[in-house]
């Protein structure tokens, strides 16, 4: 051990004051015979370099910087899914102004607003034609749209119609009933 | 050891001895990463293709039939800098019929700096999902569309982190993966001591489901884990989910439904269907997850 202890120390010497002597040393070291004794010394020139930073760390740097991929402006339309989503809001739109108009007739009295049956009926009657069409359809599509999609999303909660084939023709004939039925409901 | 330990700290100390700093190796975003703040984020929002530089075909054919192909690009290295829409022009004579060999001839002979994820080329990895023409699918198993009037756009999978140019981090799917326990779990042995047998229309119940490769493909399509990808499992894994409540030889269905049984792991599905539509290997996430919400409510 203490030979061993001697050497390390004086090659350590020898590496900072003359790195060459040393480099050459090893050269030489390098025998089967310095190899067989344990006496070599392997070198990889190639090493890794000693980064004072945490490699760990850096992965977690980079990922806050990460751009999240886009998504709904590039993926494809299709019934599936803008069907859904016309779903959801013809939903918002049948219930938001149920609860806008309801409110608003609970507080009425307050107001000193008519928004009784007779008044809605009276200003309705002096709109012109295509305002009355364009009215009634607005608020026709939306709840046909949504009562017939509401169907098929109660079939699919069978376990039913759940292919791609169903699916679509499914979804294009809602799309094409609806629309039908609105336009129906309108020119009433 | 202690010899050799000694040794090791002795040339690490002395590297400048012995090698030239210039051809010292370090971790090659180190630089770039400096000089962004901590907080310094990429905007999402992507440079169109006409505001980037346009990659030649290097060599056409006599009568080349050119397609363009917009692939989307970041780079990691560059992390200020905003993602953006590269242009391709490839001669279709000279690259092979699916969208990966159009992306590996891109990689080979035009810029060799595209990154993509790819193995198998036939389907059963799952490494190249990506979204191609608006849809998400595998690259080996799309053909590119021989009208070279329209150009292909790709784009890695929808909303999800970008590792760099066309590789997503999927490491939070992986462990939404993990999370459903996907492996048998059985307490008590059959009588003979042999394998668990099953009846074939036991089996029967797992066809459909044992095929998924979990590329990701179903679950990035679905505008529900876009917004939910948190707490919802998505199709993907649903689907594994259910291939171990179908299986007729686990036993601890009880325990695995009630690991499902709250607002956000399954009912955020709203039977959009994107991830049926997109499935690159046929099979139907929506309805293994409607057979998942029928089990959850028949008791």
């Amino acid at each position: 051990m203490l030979s061993q202890k001697v050497a390390q120390q004086s090659l350590r010497r020898l590496a900072v004051q003359q790195p060459y002597a040393l480099r050459w040393s090893l050269m030489n070291a390098a025998s089967p015979a310095a190899i067989a004794l344990g006496r070599n010394i392997q070198t990889r020139q190639a090493a890794t370099s000693s980064n004072s930073s945490d490699p760990t760390k850096l992965l977690a740097q980079q990922r806050l910087n990460r751009p999240v991929s886009p998504h709904l402006s590039i993926y494809r339309p299709q019934i599936t899914w803008i069907g859904s989503s016309i779903h959801r809001v013809t939903g918002l739109m049948l219930s938001g102004s149920l609860y806008l108009y309801a409110t608003a007739y609970l507080a009425s009295p307050m107001l000193g607003w008519d928004l009784g049956s007779a008044s809605a009926v009276a200003a309705f009657a002096g709109l012109p034609i295509i305002a009355k069409v364009a009215l009634k359809a607005t608020l026709a599509m939306p709840f046909t749209y949504h009562c017939m999609n509401g169907v098929r999303h109660l079939i699919w909660d069978l376990g039913v119609g759940l292919t791609n084939p169903q699916v679509i023709k499914s979804g294009w004939t809602v799309v094409g009933l609806s629309t039908i039925s609105a336009l129906l409901l309108a020119f009433l | 050891m202690s010899a050799l330990r000694s040794t090791t700290r002795l040339f690490a100390s002395s590297k400048p001895l012995f090698r030239p700093a210039v051809f010292a190796r370090s971790y090659a975003t180190v630089d770039a990463l400096s000089q962004v703040s901590a907080t310094g984020h990429t905007s999402n929002k992507t440079i169109q293709e006409s505001k980037t530089l346009n990659v030649q075909e290097p060599n056409p054919s006599e009568q080349p039939k050119i397609k363009t192909f917009q692939v989307y690009r970041w780079n990691p290295d560059q992390p200020t800098e905003k993602p953006k829409m590269q242009s391709y022009t490839l001669d279709l004579n000279k690259t092979g019929p699916m969208m990966l060999d159009a992306l590996i001839r891109i990689k080979n002979e035009m810029d060799p700096t595209l990154t993509f994820r790819r193995s198998c080329r036939e389907g059963i990895c799952g490494s190249c999902a990506m979204n191609i023409d608006g849809v998400n699918t595998l690259a080996c198993l799309c053909r590119i569309p021989t009208d070279t009037a329209k150009e292909s756009r790709i784009y890695p999978l929808p909303h999800t982190y970008v590792v760099k140019d066309l590789v997503p981090d999927l490491t939070y799917f992986y462990k939404q993966y993990k999370s459903i326990k996907p492996y048998l779990q059985r307490d008590t042995k059959t009588e003979d001591g042999l394998e668990y047998r099953q009846s074939p229309e036991e089996r029967k119940k797992l066809d459909g489901l044992y095929e998924c490769i979990l590329c990701a493909c179903c679950s990035t399509s679905c505008p529900s884990y876009w917004w939910n990808s948190e707490e919802y499992l998505g199709p993907a894994i649903l689907l594994q989910s259910y291939r171990w409540l179908a299986d007729s030889r686990d036993e601890k269905t009880a325990e695995r439904k009630a690991a499902l049984d709250n607002s956000m792991s399954v009912y955020r599905c709203h039977t959009i269907l994107n991830c049926s539509r997109t499935c690159p290997k046929g099979l139907n996430p929506a309805r293994a997850i409607a057979e998942i919400k029928k089990m959850m409510a028949s008791n």
